[in-house]
């Protein structure tokens, strides 16, 4: 009784500590101040000056860019990783060995070196600066989740259905399209998510290779340039509390369906 | 023209753009680390950069810092997260619970880490090595949890019954038992936890108001100054630290679940 206890109070201690800094933030979101008094009372202010105050373009371009970028490289790294994948499976067992080492390399490097060793290379071959090197460096490292998710599932796959296709006329290519995707479909959306939001969270190597002339900045790039300067503005609690909200709101509803289908399909059985 | 007739579209040739693109984007660059490791600024070949930096003062201080906050966080992150995944793991709803514990490492760390500090400076709390661990902690205690809970709740509850009916009690269930079965749990955790804690740039700095330097900040600063030399060198430091906790991961893993390691 008194273990139980105690070890509930210890979760919610843990809770507390997890949680305490994001709800402190909502809060004062309300107060219009950036040093934790309520000089107006509880106001929407904070909220408004999102679009009022005079940093309010600056900050819609680096919304509208976070978005671009993670669109259009999460979209390249899904439609290669994809089509990838369904080369890789029929790759010799070393080849397809040392390809997925390869494509492991991003996701266990540190993002710090990744980041770097990517910059020394535009640098070396003088690419462009801008959306050019940052859509290659989010390509990089969102194209391995991709393959990591649709690769089990191709290989999950029972080769008669493309065999099947081929017997009875179908090209290679229509059998892929009109049989293997359809199949695969799921987790080549799951991918697409993950490298979405993979994306969207970067802070890292677009820091690092977004390049200095171009001006272009990402929503975290443009809340460090920001932050080191000064603290933060009352309108950065705003943009805080809505990301903590919709962040948390979506990813717990995800995972709360995902768990309850889950429990679903163990009672059918 | 053999070759021509012989060259068919078979699947095998999809993987080939993404093998070309990995080769450009990935082996590549890691290779152009490798290669100005060794060179000065005016691109000849030294081996002055390793010099410089095993004999410099600031980045071994760097180094030495690095060790402190990454050994240091993640042994604190160990110490709360086994008791949290232990308890978690006991109890049926323990995927709900679970979810609420690593809900937070959704949001962008940057986010995470000022939030933190403004509430610090509020509080009057000094900003130093005490604050950055803080945040180090808040940052990656769910990569800690994670794993650990994995593995603590796949482990047969018979085992541990089994233990029992052979006279064991809790201390040696524990020792003997649930905690060799949970090694591979502990050492991703400790990797999940280490490698950000010394490579992230940003947390330290802003934690500590610039007075504390860990890897991650003085790799990106020393590219920043040009100093591609001294910068690889470190990347590299980095990359060998990488290395060597996956190939002890993948050690451990060799029968279980051996997803995301090299080896």
């Amino acid at each position: 009784m008194v273990k139980k206890f105690f070890e509930k109070l210890f979760l919610i201690v843990i809770l507390a500590f997890l949680y305490a800094p994001i709800i402190i933030i909502i809060v004062y979101s309300f107060s219009n101040s950036s040093n934790f008094t309520w000089p107006d009372g509880f106001t929407f202010e904070a909220y408004r000056s999102i679009v009022t105050s005079d940093k309010a373009e600056a900050l819609k371009d680096a919304i509208v860019n976070t978005l671009i970028i993670a669109a259009v490289s999460s979209a390249i790294a899904t439609v290669m990783g994809t089509i990838s994948a369904i080369g890789i499976q029929t790759l010799g067992r070393r080849a397809k060995r040392l390809a997925l080492d390869v494509n492991q390399f991003p996701i266990i490097n540190s993002e710090i070196v990744m980041a770097v060793s990517l910059m020394v290379f535009f640098v070396t071959f003088s690419f462009p600066e801008g959306y050019l090197r940052l859509i290659i460096a989010h390509v990089a490292f969102c194209t391995p989740y991709v393959i990591l998710s649709v690769l089990p599932k191709l290989e999950s796959l029972d080769p008669s259905f493309y065999e099947a296709a081929l017997d009875l006329g179908a090209s290679p290519f229509k059998a892929i399209t009109k049989v293997v995707f359809p199949l695969i479909a799921p987790s080549i959306i799951s991918g697409w998510v993950l490298a979405f939001t993979l994306s969207l969270d970067d802070f890292i190597i677009t820091q690092i290779n977004k390049g200095t002339s171009t001006g272009i900045n990402t929503l975290s790039t443009y809340l460090y340039a920001d932050a080191r300067v000064q603290g933060l503005e009352p309108f950065w609690f705003a943009i805080f509390s809505i990301i903590f909200v919709l962040v948390l709101g979506v990813v717990l509803t995800v995972n709360l369906v995902k768990i309850r289908r889950q429990k679903e399909r163990k009672n059918e059985i | 023209m053999k070759r021509i007739k012989n060259f068919k579209l078979t699947r095998k040739v999809f993987s080939y753009p993404y093998i070309l693109f990995m080769l450009l984007f990935i082996v590549i660059p890691l290779v152009l680390i490798l290669v100005n490791a060794f060179l000065d600024a005016e691109g000849n070949l030294t081996v002055e950069n390793f010099k410089i930096f095993f004999t410099e003062r600031s980045s071994l201080i760097v180094l030495g810092n690095s060790l402190l906050v990454g050994v240091a966080t993640t042994l604190i992150c160990l110490v709360i997260a086994y008791p949290v995944a232990y308890i978690l793991s006991k109890y049926n709803s323990g995927k709900i619970l679970v979810l609420l514990f690593v809900l937070p490492m959704w949001v962008n760390f940057l986010i995470r880490t000022l939030a933190t500090k403004v509430i610090f400076v509020a509080l009057d709390v000094k900003l130093g090595i005490g604050t950055v661990l803080f945040g180090m902690v808040y940052n990656y205690l769910p990569f800690m949890i994670l794993p650990l809970h994995t593995v603590l709740s796949s482990i047969d509850k018979s085992y541990i019954e089994a233990a029992e009916d052979l006279g064991a009690d809790r201390i040696n269930v524990f020792v003997k038992t649930i905690l060799p079965l949970s090694v591979s749990g502990i050492l991703s955790g400790i990797t999940m936890v280490f490698i950000p804690t010394i490579s992230t740039f940003a947390i330290s700095q802003f934690l500590s108001n610039g007075t504390i330097f860990l890897f991650g900040d003085s790799i990106n600063m020393k590219f920043e100054q040009g100093l591609y030399g001294v910068g690889s060198i470190m990347s590299i430091v980095m990359l060998v630290f990488v290395l060597i906790s996956n190939f002890l991961m993948s050690k451990f893993n060799r029968n279980g679940a051996a997803r995301g390691t090299l080896w």
